[in-house]
């Protein structure tokens, strides 16, 4: 009987969630599609691309953190302090600026994942202290200003360049999330790290590896913002020790937006990947916008935008949650 | 049975060693305070100055009137990372009150009692959406607080059309430049409002309620407490206070900058609160340890500082210090 009943009403609130994110997205790009010229252009489709690819891979490691029921802060600042460790290293060779950004974030996230699991810190806490440890860490390393990539070694190449018709940080994107949506929804710790999110004793008297799983959730995000900030370099010509601020909640919002609740147990990986395009394709309408001169909006126009487009659907998701709890 | 010592023995060390980080708990952030003092009595040069201590004084001043209210917020086990953006519109709002050419020669007191007034009543509702947005939907804090962490910045902006307001009003001003039997009127602020508080979280019965709601909140709905009532409360008055803070920060810089009153204010703010010795869980509020909590990470930064250690390398120590007092503090709850 109960189950005839689910199958009658629409899932859970998360599922909703993610069909109203995967509709909203449809939604603007019809819109965009018919109002501007160049929307559907090659041109802006592979520029949003890259720059979003950034956002995306953060994002990415984000949802991981939230589905054990944690968050973390320090993905901005890991991500800036990564693109200086890159820029620092990109003289040698494309892969010493690449390979030390994503270790210069995988130590970030090690951290994280030592003071979590270890130290049995609150995400949020730990993660705000190393969020002030790697912005310092970055501005030390780099004296306070940007630090200019070596142009010799093809290191911009990552950022700027394309491979077979798309951009290569967009092909890098694609690839981490292939893969997190294979960790998620096939293997075994994709698993766990539900189980962890949906009760930590549970898990615990489960069998389940707690610690060690958390500890790899966090290197992994560490890893991906890494990964961001290397491509923030290689994109933009420069390692930027101030660049990033932020970054982490804009990846907090795109997860919730993809209908990943913050209590944790439950997450898609697809969904944050909408949630994200959802939150850039808001900017590049805006700039679309701007560039008819209808509304003159300048940037600080863009954010009350959109937070306003976030708190719409935080309410949203709350009604929808709240019915299907009546339903 | 052989020896029965063994078992008294490992009664007794965890027990030494819970007393242990009970004291390191309780009063590790005061004598952490009183050994950063001790310190630069002993290596900062002219520490002991009138001047020294005005210096610190006055920019700890906002982080406490700040940090206050995210005391209580915190109590009820919320957080509010919007504080540092209705710092940013409270004080955009205010000079456009005062220096509007409209105000005729004489009524210029009224003025600025509107804009001190108006920005932080403004804030206090922005609070009470806030606090709207948690209890009329359920939306966690740190993502309904989030909403206008990112708009509240873009409000002030275009408010003030990015533009820097430059100004100078004394008796506007008065709130952070001013001194009262030679104390700074912020420092007077500051102290008026954690005595307020400490009083409230003390000995009235909303203190209790907000407490209550942090420890257990279905249980203190159960106990018929107004739960929702009690968290609008909080995130009003945390909003109210930010918007104080904003004021006094543009009174001190006469001038008032959107984009950088109060960046970061939510994460010193989050910080001295964790230092001070209030659990981030919720269900206890120490106005006094927050105090304390944004004195030690004032004097971290100002010793650095003023030893010459670059203001990247303080952030680092900052933050290793926010990490052991919670780590402290957490080993001492469970024990």
């Amino acid at each position: 009987m109960n189950r005839l009943k689910r199958a009658f009403t629409f899932g859970s609130p998360a599922e909703l969630a993610r069909i109203g994110v995967i509709l909203a997205l449809l939604g603007l790009i019809i819109f965009g599609g018919l109002r501007y010229d160049n929307f559907l252009s090659a041109f802006n489709i592979l520029s949003f691309l890259r720059y979003n690819s950034m956002f995306a891979l953060i994002a990415l490691g984000m949802t991981f953190v939230i589905i054990t029921g944690g968050i973390d802060l320090s993905v901005g600042a890991t991500a800036a302090m990564a693109s200086v460790v890159a820029a620092l290293l990109s003289g040698h060779h494309w892969a010493a600026g690449l390979g030390g950004g994503v270790l210069a974030g995988l130590a970030v996230g090690i951290l994280n994942g030592f003071l979590v699991s270890r130290m049995r810190i609150q995400p949020f806490i730990a993660t705000l202290a190393t969020m002030l440890a790697a912005s310092g860490t970055g501005l030390l390393l780099a004296g306070n200003q940007s630090v200019s990539v070596s142009y010799d070694t093809g290191f911009t190449a990552i950022g700027q360049d394309d491979f077979l018709g798309f951009p290569i940080a967009a092909w890098i994107a694609g690839l981490a999330y292939v893969v997190g949506w294979l960790v998620l929804e096939k293997r075994p710790v994709g698993r766990h790290i539900l189980a962890i999110g949906d009760g930590e004793q549970t898990a615990r008297m489960m069998g389940l590896n707690v610690e060690r799983n958390l500890a790899l959730v966090y290197a992994a995000s560490g890893a991906l913002a890494g990964l961001a900030g290397v491509i923030l370099a290689s994109q933009f010509g420069a390692g930027q020790p101030t660049e990033g601020v932020g970054w982490e909640l804009f990846a907090i919002a795109a997860v919730v937006v993809g209908g990943t609740l913050l209590t944790g147990g439950s997450g898609s990986v697809g969904a944050t990947l909408a949630g994200a395009l959802l939150l850039g394709m808001v900017f590049n309408i805006l700039n679309f916008e701007n560039g008819l001169g209808w509304i003159s909006l300048s940037a600080y126009w863009q954010s009350i935008i959109r937070g306003a487009f976030l708190l719409g659907v935080v309410i949203l998701q709350a009604r929808l949650q709240q019915r299907v709890k009546l339903s | 049975m052989t020896n029965p010592q063994v078992p008294i023995s490992t009664i007794e060390a965890p027990r030494a060693r819970g007393g242990f980080l009970l004291y390191a708990s309780r009063y590790g952030t005061l004598v952490a305070f009183l050994a950063l003092v001790a310190l630069n009595i002993a290596i900062t040069p002219n520490f002991l100055s009138m001047q020294t201590l005005t210096v610190n004084l006055t920019q700890v001043a906002t982080i406490v009137i700040v940090a206050t209210g995210m005391t209580l917020v915190i109590a009820t086990g919320g957080i509010d990372l919007s504080v540092g953006s209705l710092m940013a519109i409270a004080g955009a709002i205010a000079p456009m009150i005062f220096m509007h050419p409209a105000w005729p020669a004489g009524m210029m007191p009224i003025a600025v009692t509107l804009a001190i007034l108006v920005p932080v009543a403004v804030a206090a509702v922005l609070g009470l959406f806030n606090g709207m947005l948690i209890t009329r939907y359920g939306i966690q804090p740190i993502i309904a607080t989030l909403v206008l962490f990112i708009a509240g910045r873009g409000i002030a902006q275009v408010m003030t059309n990015g533009n820097l307001q430059v100004f100078r009003n004394d008796s506007f001003q008065f709130i952070a430049m001013g001194k009262i039997a030679g104390i700074p009127t912020q420092v007077i602020l500051m102290m008026i409002i954690v005595v307020i508080a400490w009083a409230v979280t003390r000995y009235t019965v909303i203190g209790r309620q907000i407490i209550a709601v942090g420890g257990n909140e279905r249980a203190a709905r159960l106990a018929g407490l107004p739960v929702k009532r009690v968290k609008l409360y909080v995130y009003m008055i945390s909003g109210a206070l930010a918007g104080l803070a904003g004021l006094v920060v543009i009174a001190r810089n006469s001038a008032s900058d959107a984009n950088l009153v109060g960046l970061g204010m939510e994460l010193d703010a989050i910080a001295a609160v964790a230092v001070g010795g209030t659990l981030l869980a919720g269900g206890r509020a120490n106005v006094i340890g927050t105090v304390l909590g944004a004195f030690v990470i004032q004097l971290v930064r100002y010793t650095l500082l003023a030893n010459g250690v670059p203001d990247a390398a303080a952030l680092i120590v900052k933050a290793g210090l926010i990490v052991f007092a919670v780590y402290l503090q957490q080993r001492a709850d469970k024990s």
